[in-house]
């Protein structure tokens, strides 16, 4: 496991070392002036130059890739002051430390992302086992039918029904806002609810069909009929030999499924006004605002590769024939 | 390749000092390869015009591999394989062309061989289309006739594999085999799959086929009874090598090999019933060891009663043991007696 | 004085969207305490569904179970399953096929013999771990104490059919039953298990029904035998008379399929010809007739009209009747089988 562990977080890195190499690179492939941006309105070419110095915009390519993967490490020291560790350079467009946007935004996209995914795993899972475990009934057959609907539905679509009914038609709940939960727990619970439930409905009815599949075919399996043969209750071959069979596969279908909740996430942030870092990366694309996007591209890719390690991390819990090496 | 039809008895299938090692990729913090699994492990074989030549052996023994080798559809880490005095181990896609209508291959399962989407006639026809042959009368005509050899209704060419019962389906994998006139065929436990009064309809086809149409059989199968039936000789495999090879009555009436004996004496027999006959027992203790790591010398030594030191140091070659007939050659440093009898006299 | 074991008139019925499947359709039979029973059979035979039947494993929403199956007087057909739990794995127990698919992967092999003991006695978890440990002794397995930890993967196919059994000894049943126990095995491993069961079954005077395709496996292992042809016992006896002259054609259809290792080889195998009947729509009358060479000979077309009865002990059920199946079987049969 430690093994595995070390190997993956080192191919993590050259993961996401490419992946900046490559953005970089990008980056100065478009035919963008990043000093016209903070340049103003009375600029000169003199002006411009000025700029482009005091960024190192007037290095080679290659030497500003260093200095810049140096400054998220060590620091960086510009002509307008020094910018602690983490560096990821200034906002273009309100020369603010990129950073510090950071780190005031991801809790939010954190707290979306964790919070839908928890809800759509229980749920989701949830209702495929009930449907599994009352097959071919009307119970079942709801499930089925209402997990169609939730398939055709779309994030935007259902967050504006949620809040017109919710909360301006029966003032049921809050408009959603984001309360940091080390503040106030319930505030944070209470305002990320409606978020939640809206970026889970797409999900849960995926989950929910996987899953009764799933059981459905792990309760065929010979284990199971095995394990009724021993004497073990229907309750027990369901929760104990079936659903852990069926977890496996879920688990694997959650980590491919990572990368579309954060495009969710990013969607849900739109619908519900809140600012993650979802919207920080639309706007600095807007704004054309490089230092920005670059940042929040190297901190959502090192944040899916990490989450794609607990996964195959957790695989190997789950299943005792993986074995990680 | 010359076209006219081999002499019985030429050496038409060739394997010299073949391998096959699959790697075993592992290690820390780079990939590579630590080891490997020895399938087949230096094997040396001869398949002659017009017979059928038995490979008998345990599961993982290799006897699988070794088929796909020379049929190359698995490339070889090592050794020769001829056919008909031409070296094919390495020989590429064009080189290949004329030899891979002469080896065909008949595989086990005939619910996964078979396209689902294909009528029997395409199926059957598919090996013409990729060599572009059209024989006279027509691909069709050819079809229907293969068909009523295998014993189908060749009206039945439009139907899918689906409406074929397991014995039929395995027919139409007969029938494809046989498309372009073979020279070879590699069938890999063609009836391990079916039920036993249909392993004995296709069984008997194979062994008419063979007779009537000269074509050599190289019979894959881990069930004795069935090899001993349909092959004139036989070679015994067990962890990637040949550990005995001779004719049919060298190795199921005199074996020399510990572990062909053990493996004899444990089939079960319906004449064991009767209590007419008494056979003597041979339990071997334990599973065949993993090819990743097998045993150093002898590879069956550590199953064997007779191991010694010797054993473990140094691996027996495979020849003929003192008392043996020509070309009963067994790979053991303490041969059985020459008179074993294994078997009562039918 | 009833026999351990009684199944009577057993008709196990599926519901499939083709129609009704006929799977066993009235199937008698009865086995005593330290005796062993071989049901042979093809696929479709109805074989293995008998089993599950009997311990009604079947799903009841798709099946149709009637007749009688008898434990030790205990009514089995229609039992709640509330009864049949405490039977499950206690009374009787279940060797499958594949041990690789019928362990669980997730829970290691000591867990998994121990959970039927723990269910059925109440023992404790360090109680169940050491008859879990002495089980895995008594089938064989080298360093017990430390195997019981393992994963089924880690086991070879030999060693988890032997944790197999051992997890349906744990609670010493008084019915075993083998459902191809050894199909999947090589043949030196399928003697070495073969021979288990049978000094365990001296060691527990338990019932055991084993179930095969095999002839070969039953001569040396069973009691009695009984042959089944689409749902119903054709043939019935102690296993040698039935091996050494047996009665019914599909019989010795079979034996002349099997090639052996002493039979003649110049001979060409005897196949059954044609393929067993849908069990959709099976035959009239005999449902071997349409595959039987000597249905023609049989007066009046009784063999595509009439059911022929399974006489109790030693018979088959045919229309020849003994006497041409004693003669048929002695000129015809006997030579070609050597």
């Amino acid at each position: 496991m430690l093994r595995f562990l070390a190997r993956r977080s080192l191919g993590a890195l050259v993961i996401i070392v490419l992946i900046s190499a490559i953005t970089f690179a990008l980056f100065f492939a478009l035919p963008s002036q990043p000093a016209l941006m903070s340049c103003g309105k009375n600029c000169t070419p003199d002006a411009i130059a000025l700029i482009n110095k005091n960024l190192g915009l007037d290095e080679p390519v290659p030497v500003q890739y260093w200095h810049y993967m140096a400054g998220i490490f060590t620091g960086r020291d510009f002509t307008v002051g020094h910018c602690p560790a983490p560096c990821f350079g200034y906002s273009f467009s309100n020369q603010q430390p990129v950073w510090g946007t950071i780190v005031d935004r991801f809790p939010t996209t954190l707290s979306i992302t964790l919070g839908g995914a928890a809800v759509f795993l229980v749920v989701g899972v949830g209702i495929g086992m009930i449907a599994a475990a009352f097959r071919g009934t009307w119970i079942d057959k709801f499930f089925s039918s209402l997990s169609l609907v939730g398939n055709a539905l779309q994030i935007y679509f259902v967050g504006v029904i949620a809040l017109a009914v919710l909360v301006s038609g029966l003032h049921w709940m809050d408009n959603p806002a984001y309360h940091p939960i080390t503040e106030d727990p319930v505030k944070w619970f209470t305002g990320m609810l409606i978020p939640w439930l809206v970026l889970s409905i797409i999900f849960i009815a995926n989950y929910s069909r996987m899953t009764r599949s799933q059981m459905i075919e792990q309760l065929g399996e010979d284990h199971v009929r095995a394990a009724r043969a021993k004497g073990l209750g229907r309750r027990a071959v369901f929760f104990r030999y079936a659903w852990r069979g069926a977890l496996a596969p879920i688990v694997t279908i959650f980590g491919i499924d990572l990368g579309s909740l954060f495009g969710g996430a990013i969607i849900t942030e739109f619908t519900f006004s809140l600012h993650g870092l979802g919207r920080l990366a639309v706007s600095s694309v807007s704004e054309t605002d490089l230092p920005t996007l670059m940042a929040v591209m190297l901190v959502g890719c090192t944040a899916i590769v990490v989450a794609n390690i607990v996964v195959d991390a957790a695989y190997a819990v789950i299943d005792p024939r993986v074995r990680l090496a | 390749m010359d076209e006219k039809s081999p002499r019985v008895g030429e050496p038409l299938l060739v394997a010299e000092n073949l391998t096959k090692h699959f790697p075993v990729r592992g290690g820390f913090p780079i990939r590579r390869t630590v080891g490997a699994v020895q399938a087949v492990d230096g094997i040396d074989l001869t398949v002659r015009a017009g017979e059928s030549f038995g490979l008998v052996g345990e599961s993982g023994c290799g006897k699988s591999t070794t088929g796909r080798l020379l049929t190359r559809l698995l490339e070889p880490s090592a050794g020769r394989i001829l056919y008909r005095g031409e070296d094919i181990t390495h020989a590429g896609r064009r080189q290949l062309a004329p030899v891979r209508s002469e080896i065909q291959m008949i595989f086990q399962d005939p619910y996964a061989s078979l396209n689902p989407r294909q009528t029997v006639g395409r199926i059957v026809s598919g090996p013409m289309e990729i060599h572009g042959i059209e024989p006279p009368g027509g691909r069709e005509a050819r079809v229907r006739e293969l068909l009523e050899t295998v014993g189908l209704n060749p009206e039945h060419y439009n139907r899918f594999p689906h409406e074929f019962s397991g014995g039929q389906r395995q027919r139409i994998g007969v029938a494809r085999a046989l498309a372009l006139g073979p020279k070879v065929v590699v069938a890999d436990e063609p009836v391990s799959a079916l039920d036993v009064s249909i392993q004995a309809q296709v069984v008997n086809l194979l062994q008419q086929l063979q007779r009537e149409l000269g074509i050599a059989f190289l019979f894959i199968a881990h069930d004795l009874a069935v090899v001993r039936h349909v092959s004139h000789r036989v070679a015994v495999m067990y962890l990637g090598r040949i550990v005995e090879t001779g004719s049919r009555e060298d190795i199921y009436r005199r074996p020399r090999h510990p572990y062909t004996h053990a493996l004899l004496s444990a089939v079960p027999e319906a004449a064991d019933a009767d209590g007419t006959t008494r056979r003597e027992r041979i339990r071997l203790t334990g599973d065949v060891p993993s090819p990743v790591a097998p045993p150093s010398g002898c590879r069956f030594r550590t199953r064997c009663w007779k191991a010694r030191d010797r054993c473990a140091t140094e691996a027996p070659a495979l020849a003929r043991a003192d008392g043996s007939g020509e070309g009963h050659l067994s790979a053991c440093h303490f041969p059985e007696p020459p008179t074993t009898a294994a078997r009562p006299e039918a | 004085m009833t026999p351990f074991l009684s199944v009577r008139d057993l008709y196990v019925r599926f519901a499939t969207e083709d129609g009704t499947v006929r799977a066993v359709d009235g199937l008698s039979f009865t086995l005593e305490r330290g005796r062993t029973l071989g049901i042979v059979g093809e696929s479709g035979s109805g074989k293995s569904v008998t089993n599950l039947a009997v311990l009604g494993l079947h799903d009841p929403r798709t099946t149709e179970i009637r007749g009688e199956v008898l434990l030790d007087g205990q009514e089995l057909t229609g039992a709640p399953e509330s009864v049949l739990e405490k039977l499950r794995g206690n009374k009787v127990a279940m060797v499958f096929q594949d041990s690789l698919t019928a362990l669980s992967p997730y829970y290691t092999v000591g867990r998994q013999i121990a959970e039927p003991y723990r269910k059925h006695t109440g023992a404790s978890r360090r109680e169940a771990r050491l008859r879990a440990v002495e089980m895995l002794r008594r089938v064989g397995i080298t360093d017990p104490a430390l195997r019981v930890d393992d994963y089924p993967h880690q086991f070879s196919g030999g060693m988890r059919q032997r944790a197999m059994i051992a997890m349906a000894l744990v609670c010493d049943p008084e019915l075993l039953i083998a459902d191809e126990p050894t199909t999947a095995l090589d043949v030196t491993v399928q003697a070495q298990i073969l021979d288990l069961l049978k000094e365990l079954q001296q060691q527990t005077g338990a019932a055991i029904v084993l179930v095969t395709h095999d002839l070969g496996v039953v001569a040396g292992t069973v009691d009695d035998l009984l042959v089944m042809y689409a749902g119903r016992a054709v043939e019935q006896g102690p296993v040698r008379e039935v091996l050494r002259a047996p009665r019914h054609p599909y019989t010795w259809g079979l034996l002349g399929s099997m090639p052996r290792l002493s039979s003649d080889v110049g001979q060409p195998l005897t196949p059954i010809p044609g393929t067993p009947p849908s069990l959709l729509a099976p035959p009239p009358g005999c449902p071997f007739h349409p595959r039987c060479a000597y249905a023609a000979s049989v007066a009046e077309d009784r063999c595509r009209t009439e059911r022929p009865s399974l006489p109790p002990g030693r018979g088959a059920a045919c229309h020849l009747g003994e006497e041409r199946q004693r003669s048929v079987f002695a000129e015809r049969i006997r030579p070609r089988l050597g």
